[in-house]
């Protein structure tokens, strides 16, 4: 079976809790016990119908206060793939729940009320899926039963999208209509939209291509962690422990060490199941090298043909995530990139996005939670990466306060500076 | 080259990624294990992170006194099975040196008084990265769980203070008495989990699988007559039964099952409309938030 990691966006007034509810109960995947819980609380509260919204309610402080305060995560899964949803709820304030949302997702999944068409909140949620590199996206035009089902609504508001999505890079771009409400085009497709002749919701999720979503082009294998076990029969084995992130490699590879520059052959690859001729990603492996060079934690092994870039100065959009301080030129913060941590200088910032109309501010001198915008970055040490575009696990990075600890910001390298 | 992977080979290296980054970025880590299925899982994962080194932290079982037998003689073989070094934290001692007062009342159980036992053997041993087998997909309070999971000096758990966790960047920092839980297995679901026990052919306490029991009805569950007593009125009868969780023995119920192997399990599991926490745990039912308050106090 397949694993299919997707985004959700949108409001409660979306349907959004109604639309994953329905595929968790359509799926069969939310139980009796759960749905009976359901059906109670949605009687107290006097509904005519199940509240299938209450299926993915959380925490009690969010019950109480009738808001999502952050990502939840849902399960679910069909004879032919498991899904993991991360759900983000949609208001302003949340663009970093979104953020991390969608920095795991093959796809992004944007709800649209038929009778409010394209909202900032639709356009902020496409692009942040598109700067966050989601290879695909569904815009589920939802609560077509209260316009009749009628096609002429569904037309108007996908050639609205397409005109705003002309400005984004979106590869792969499917438009449903939808009533998450009443089941229509989730699991089956509807007969109360006959005119409609794509796949439903859900037959679209489990055959959606992303086999070809994984770069197997570029080596990248960054050391995690070094085995050297304290023992006889292991005297002088050393092992090399981490998770391909990109890129395939074989027994007998030559390989490139960075930052050293030092090359090695692979002489050995353990896998989880055993040993593998060959390691491609995500699989956490042991790789083993025919020269023992001093490598560590932090270092990257690649092919000489194919390196990332080694650099102290990048060129990122940088998502900033706290009100507890600002990202402002000359502060000093901790980077995580791959598996490797060091401290940086912020630079220049070159512009605040403005998310809604993607206008670029260029006089600006900080920004504040919830913002995006192109900053320069110089770190302590050299560190090893490739575009984001190009390479989602060695171009992205996280930043930390030194005094609270706090991650208080997340990047998405464009290259280096200079 | 085929590069096809499957969902469980996908679960299994983010759980050995998840264990490798913790043991690079913390001092003293720990595993905590109740001889339950999910944190067998863990074990039998952890051992392949770290193959050939021997497990480079302990496991920590917390003996709650009301354990079934079945899991005290199977956690007693752990040692010797995985080739670690077990730790043993009691509830029985910390109500003897009078840190915690035992529950009285129909719903009483220990299952609170384990957080003042979990609490202070992290302290005692100054473990910084306690590993959990809690999944998300349990209970609707665990759904916003991280893999790396704060908490405080007091252990306590701040669903609003939780750090982002973006792409597999986990940011570990933490000052001098605060500590990480950390969930591996996040993103399994119970089928995951038997499904990976039927391939990986893991070793589990045999009252998973379906077994002769005297047991007795209370609020629709199965209580083990040997382990609770039951009222007046409450008729004792001898029926095929499995364990879906392992709690305390007098607070956890078995489901009538005819599954005596993995197998039946799975196919049992495929046609099951309840979830294991709803089906079996009166720990669970005591009210709607029950799981997110004791998470708070800083419950596993």
């Amino acid at each position: 079976m397949e694993l299919l990691r997707f985004a959700t966006a949108g409001s409660v007034d979306d349907g959004k809790s109604t639309l994953i509810g329905r595929l968790l109960f359509d799926s069969k995947s939310a139980f009796e016990d759960q749905i009976e819980a359901v059906e109670k609380t949605s009687e107290q509260m006097g509904a005519d119908y199940t509240n299938l919204a209450l299926l993915t309610d959380g925490l009690r402080a969010e019950r109480e206060q009738g808001i999502t305060i952050d990502v939840a995560y849902r399960y679910f899964a069909t004879p032919k793939r498991k899904f993991i949803v991360a759900d983000t709820p949609g208001h302003t304030q949340y663009t970093r729940n979104m953020v991390t949302g969608a920095s795991t997702a093959d796809l992004a999944l944007i709800l649209v009320d038929v009778r409010k068409g394209i909202t900032e909140q639709t356009k902020r949620h496409a692009f942040i899926s598109t700067l966050l590199g989601i290879p695909h996206l569904v815009l589920c035009i939802n609560k077509m039963d209260l316009v009749g089902y009628e096609k002429e609504a569904f037309d108007r508001i996908r050639s609205e999208f397409a005109d705003f999505a002309a400005k984004l890079q979106i590869h792969d771009l499917a438009v449903i209509p939808i009533s998450a409400l009443h089941g229509d085009n989730i699991v089956d497709r509807s007969l109360n939209m006959q005119w409609y002749g794509g796949a439903s919701l859900l037959h679209h999720l489990e055959e959606v291509h992303i086999g070809s979503d994984r770069n197997l082009i570029d080596p990248r294998f960054p050391i995690q962690y070094v085995l050297r076990p304290q023992r006889d029969e292991y005297h002088d084995y050393r092992g090399y422990a981490g998770t391909v992130a990109t890129g395939t490699f074989r027994v007998g590879d030559e390989v490139l060490i960075l930052p050293s520059g030092f090359t090695s052959t692979i002489v050995e690859i353990n896998g989880p199941r055993g040993p593998l001729q060959e390691a491609f990603p995500p699989l956490s492996v042991v790789m083993r090298f025919s020269e023992e060079y001093d490598i560590s934690r932090g270092d990257m092994i690649c092919r000489s043909g194919n390196q990332p870039k080694v650099a102290q100065g990048i060129d990122a959009m940088i998502c900033w995530f706290t009100s507890d301080s600002f990202l402002e030129s000359k502060r000093k913060l901790v980077i995580k990139h791959s598996t490797s941590t060091t401290r940086c200088l912020v630079g220049e910032l070159v512009y605040r996005l403005d998310i809604n109309t993607l206008h670029r501010e260029e006089s600006v001198h900080r920004l504040t939670m919830n913002e995006i915008g192109r900053v320069k970055l110089r770190t302590m040490k050299p560190i090893m990466f490739d575009a984001y575009k190009e390479n989602r696990l060695t171009g992205s990075f996280i930043l930390i306060d030194e005094d609270t600890n706090d991650t208080v910001g997340a990047g998405m390298i464009l290259g280096p500076t200079d | 080259m085929n590069y096809e992977i499957t969902h469980l080979d996908v679960l299994e290296s983010e759980a050995i990624y998840v264990m490798r980054e913790v043991v690079a970025e913390f001092e003293r880590p720990v595993l905590l294990c109740s001889g339950g299925k999910d944190s067998l899982v863990m074990v039998h994962i952890a051992q392949k992170a770290f193959s050939p080194c021997k497990l480079p932290f302990p496991i920590m079982h917390i003996d709650t006194g009301l354990n079934f037998p079945e899991v005290i003689n199977f956690r007693d073989q752990l040692e010797k099975r995985f080739d670690c070094r077990l730790l043993i934290a009691s509830v029985q001692e910390s109500i003897n040196k009078g840190r915690v007062k035992e529950d009285t009342g129909s719903t009483a159980s220990r299952n609170r008084l384990q957080i003042v036992t979990l609490l202070d053997a992290i302290e005692e041993n100054r473990f910084d990265a306690v590993f959990g087998g809690a999944r998300r997909d349990e209970e609707k309070s665990r759904a916003k769980e991280r893999f790396f999971s704060f908490r405080d000096e007091f252990g306590q758990w701040d669903p609003k203070s939780q750090r982002p966790e973006l792409w597999s960047l986990y940011n570990g920092r933490h000052r001098h008495g605060e500590h990480f839980r950390i969930f591996p297995i996040s993103n399994w679901t119970e089928l995951d989990v038997w499904r990976y026990v039927e391939r990986e052919n893991i070793a589990l306490p045999s009252i998973y699988y379906a077994h002769k029991r005297k047991v007795f009805e209370r609020n629709g569950m199965l209580l083990a007559a040997e382990h609770v007593e039951s009222d007046l009125g409450e008729e004792i009868f001898s029926a095929m039964v499995r364990y879906r969780t392992l709690g305390d023995a007098n607070i956890t119920g078995a489901v009538l099952s005819a599954a005596t192997d993995i197998k039946e399990i799975i196919n049992e599991l495929a046609s099951t409309r309840l979830t294991e926490r709803g089906a079996t745990r009166a720990d669970d039912r005591v009210s709607d938030a029950a799981m997110e308050d004791r998470k708070v106090e800083g419950y596993f």
